[in-house]
């Protein structure tokens, strides 16, 4: 596996690749070198043909025109298969295994030790449970996958492609649905992988771990190659410019003063609300005109509070309010007729109705909510399609698409859209930016101050602590399912917030000491 | 492992129904009874093993009633009317189905068709060419047949395990060990879960597909031999429907028709249950055997019912376990 010769010759080769969807140019004569013992980011935003780039070259989609070549030998392959065969290991974007085989069976599927023709089932789940605790996971490897979170699941496909141990490893947005640890456990593998010789290709909208981990970066913008650059050399707003082929709009607006919004109504409260084994019981005011974040690290009941808030899991404590008066918050369906909405973190594979088109996707929940007697014109739809396609810069600009056909952050946008369009009091967000490029980002994020402004109140939960900070009035920092503390106006800010985690952590650490 | 649970409702109907049958009928309690299930239900047993495989997979086989029909018509002609050697007739249609069976998968993979599509239409062409080959019953009075007819290995009771319920039942077997133990098996499973994925994760959808449809239409294909031995006829309407009663005997057997779950033991069960049924509906004598299919369709709905339940019931943990897991 060793590359013996010149260690700069190029591993894989891409030249004068062409792709098109019928009228839409997903690639025009993208030339891609990667080099054997490099990590090489392919950047550019949604929609740029970056996943498109690497199905071509994997021969999960035919090519129009080019040629690849792995090791100076000149490949064409078929199928996923065939990639693999020659040398290509990869994690695709939308790849979440098979949630009905075990963990095991989905590690090594179709490469199972065999004796006498008979999967070795025991040698399989020894090995899978080897190769997962190099990931920092020790899970019962016999289990369905599907009964694991999105994010182990995403660490099973990403040990999986690691372990097909080919020359040349891609993961299209292999962090998505990672906390940072578990990205350190991955930057840890992909850095030794990368002393062996092995070539990684990464994607990702994270310019953070961007930088961190890769040598050169290669940019493309609308299935163009705009170029390639080596990391070190390269300024992060000359990339975010070759990214998004202009500057980038500041993006920091005031913060309202701790005054300020005492005075503001409150939407909705929660009193002592909660629910045994899922989120200790917390009280929760949420105000017209502001944004409170929830910050914690995977697992500390960010997303179960979202739920129980929205009425997606029924609370077994405490009282729900909305402008005042007390109300029933026992379903999904409770939640939409109280005005409140809901964007899951699993929006990909939850949301989207792949054969809609984009206007159909959008309109869908004001549709539901509005009641089957009273539909909404045609006339009405394209122009709350145009709409937020405009909004959200949603590309290519068809509301006539179906949405399937869209890449995997323009997915996101159109769910994003669907909730916006029912023009909720209560708003809550999860994960907004996950998948989203650098340009909606910005875009998503004074969004989200413009619809406080109007008066929504809005609930959002990210990992980003820099991005909860930039919006937030307010950020609830939660540990261990339970709410721990509450930041405001000048408090907040990203050192606080770790410590607030850090701090109940330690105190945590030291009580086990005692 | 996978799919215990439902396979375990199974069993528990299976025992339980025929402790209520052997209450009110003790003679139903013994060997002799059991056998003849065995052997009434072999081609059953036979084919439903293969439709297991499908279903599994995430397809559906429609054909399977009319390769049954197709065969035994064809063995009945190639041994009494052109003289072909028995064993060669049987290899001959083997080789026959088998190919037909690979076509239809082809089909599907290669044009993208829904499986009910291709197999519905594979279901009339088959039923179609028998009729073409001979619209009477054509008796089959070869030695083989008498031979093989009267072999059976005593059982202690008085019960007789015949030679096509040993056939059945190693079918039965070999086919629990192709599923569950082999590579083959798992990509079965695989392409059930979903058929892009596992064609991303580098299954080879089209290869799986046409095994997995020439698997079925070869199991038809033996089955067809089996009813033959079990009427010594061939006849183009023989088995009609047959489809249907092999699909809910996979069903009750707690595969999901949605596909990536199941097992062939429960299929066997399936089977067992419904033989169970009409044996008790014989025992009786005033029941018109009409009541075997009311039962099947009563027993086919409570299971479908169950399995929603079973689903709806493993996704809540799933949701727990989200954040927890980490
Ligand atoms: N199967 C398809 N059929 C038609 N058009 C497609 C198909 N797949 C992708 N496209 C189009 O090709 C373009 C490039 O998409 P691609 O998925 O490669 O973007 P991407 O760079 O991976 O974006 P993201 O960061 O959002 O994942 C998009 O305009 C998309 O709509
Ligand atoms: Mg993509």
């Amino acid at each position: 596996m060793q590359n013996s010769l010149d260690p700069a010759a190029p591993l894989l080769e891409v030249r004068g690749i062409s792709k098109s969807f019928g009228a839409v140019h997903a690639l025009r004569e993208v030339d891609f070198t990667l080099r054997a013992g490099e990590i090489h980011a392919l950047l550019g935003e949604n929609g740029a043909g970056k996943s498109t780039l690497i199905k071509v070259v994997t021969g999960v989609f035919p090519r129009d025109t080019g040629i690849v070549r792995i090791g100076g030998e000149e490949i064409a392959p078929r199928s996923a298969k065939a990639a693999l065969a020659a040398g290509i290991a990869t994690v695709y974007q939308e790849v979440n295994l098979l949630p009905n085989l075990s963990v095991a069976q989905n590690l090594f599927l179709d490469r199972q030790p065999m004796r006498f023709g008979i999967v070795r089932e025991g040698e399989m789940r020894r090995r899978a449970k080897a190769l997962l605790a190099d990931f920092g996971l020790d899970i019962d490897v016999a289990t369905p996958l599907g009964n694991y979170s999105v994010a182990i699941q995403h660490v099973t496909a990403i040990a999986r492609a690691v372990d097909l141990s080919a020359r040349v490893l891609i993961l299209d947005e292999p962090t998505a649905s990672l906390d940072r640890h578990e990205v350190e456990i991955l930057f840890r593998i992909m850095r030794q992988l990368a002393k062996r010789g092995i070539g990684i290709v990464f994607v990702s909208h994270f310019l953070d771990q961007v930088y961190e981990i890769s040598d050169r970066i290669t940019v493309l913008r609308n299935g163009g190659l705009v170029g390639e650059r080596e990391t070190a050399s390269l300024p992060r707003l000359e990339l975010i410019r070759m990214m998004l082929g202009r500057e980038l709009a500041g993006t920091t607006s005031p913060r309202a003063s701790a005054g300020e919004h005492q005075a503001r109504e409150v939407c909705a409260s929660f009193e002592n609300f909660g629910k045994a084994g899922y989120v200790a019981p917390f009280n929760l005011e949420l105000r017209h005109g502001e944004v409170v974040g929830l910050a914690g690290l995977l697992g500390s009941g960010r997303t179960e509070t979202a739920r129980l808030v929205f009425g997606a899991e029924r609370a077994d404590c405490g009282q729900a309010r909305v402008e005042g008066a007390p109300v029933r918050l026992h379903s999904p369906r409770d939640g939409v007729r109280h005005g409140f909405g809901y964007c899951p973190e699993e929006r990909k594979t939850e949301g989207i109705v792949a054969e809609l088109s984009v206007r159909e996707n959008i309109v869908l929940a004001l549709q539901a909510k509005r009641g089957l007697h009273r539909p909404l014109s045609r006339r009405e739809q394209d122009e709350i399609a145009r709409r937020y396609v405009k909004m959200l810069d949603i590309r290519p600009a068809d509301p006539e698409r179906p949405v399937g056909l869209l890449s995997g952050g323009n997915q996101q946008k159109v769910l994003l859209a669907r909730w916006l369009a029912t023009a909720p009091r209560l708003l809550v967000l999860d994960e907004p930016t996950r998948g989203i490029d650098v340009g909606a980002h910005a875009e998503i994020i004074r969004l989200i101050r413009e619809l406080c402004d109007d008066g929504l109140a809005l609930l959002v939960i990210s990992s980003e602590l820099d991005e909860i900070v930039t919006y937030s009035d307010r950020v609830v920092v939660l540990r261990d399912r339970a709410h721990i503390e509450e930041l405001e106006g000048e408090a907040i800010d990203v050192g606080s917030i770790l410590a607030a985690i850090a701090a109940d952590s330690v105190a945590v650490a030291l009580e086990a000491h005692t | 492992m996978r799919g215990l649970p439902p396979v375990l409702i199974t069993a528990i109907v299976l025992v339980a129904g025929f402790a209520a049958c052997a209450m009110q009928f003790p003679n139903i309690a013994s060997t002799r009874v059991v056998g003849n299930l065995l052997t009434d239900n072999a081609f059953l047993g036979i084919v439903a093993t293969g439709m297991t495989f499908v279903i599994i997979s995430g397809g559906i086989d429609l054909s399977v009633g009319s390769v049954i029909g197709f065969t035994t018509v064809f063995v009945a002609l190639a041994i009494e009317r052109w003289g072909v050697p028995p064993l060669v007739a049987f290899v001959a249609i083997l080789v026959l189905s088998a190919a037909f069976g690979a076509a239809m998968g082809a089909v599907i993979h290669v044009f993208d068709l829904p499986p009910f599509i291709v197999t519905l239409a594979g279901m009339f062409l088959a039923r179609g060419a028998s009729f073409l080959l001979s619209t009477e019953s054509v008796p089959i009075t070869a030695p083989v047949y008498s031979t093989v007819s009267d072999f059976a290995l005593r059982m202690p009771g008085g019960g007789r395990l015949t030679a096509i319920a040993i056939i059945m039942l190693v079918i039965v077997i070999g086919g629990a060990l192709l599923l569950h133990l082999t590579r083959f098996g798992a990509n079965v499973y695989a392409l059930g879960g979903s058929r892009a994925t596992a064609s991303l994760m580098g299954v080879a959808v089209g290869k799986m597909t046409v095994k997995i449809y020439m698997l079925s239409s070869l199991l038809a294909g033996i089955a067809g031999i089996v009813f033959s031995f079990y009427t010594s006829a061939g006849y183009s309407l023989s088995a009609v429907g047959v489809e249907l009663d092999t699909i809910a005997a996979v069903v009750i057997g707690g595969t999901l028709l949605t596909g990536g779950q199941g097992s062939v033991i429960g299929t066997f069960l399936g089977v067992l249950i419904q033989g169970m049924i009409q044996t008790y509906i014989n025992f009786d004598g005033t029941l018109s055997s009409w009541w075997t299919k009311i039962a099947t369709g009563v027993l086919l709905f409570a299971f479908i019912a169950l399995q929603q339940g079973l689903v709806a019931l493993a996704r809540r943990p799933a949701a727990k376990n989200a954040g927890a897991a980490i």
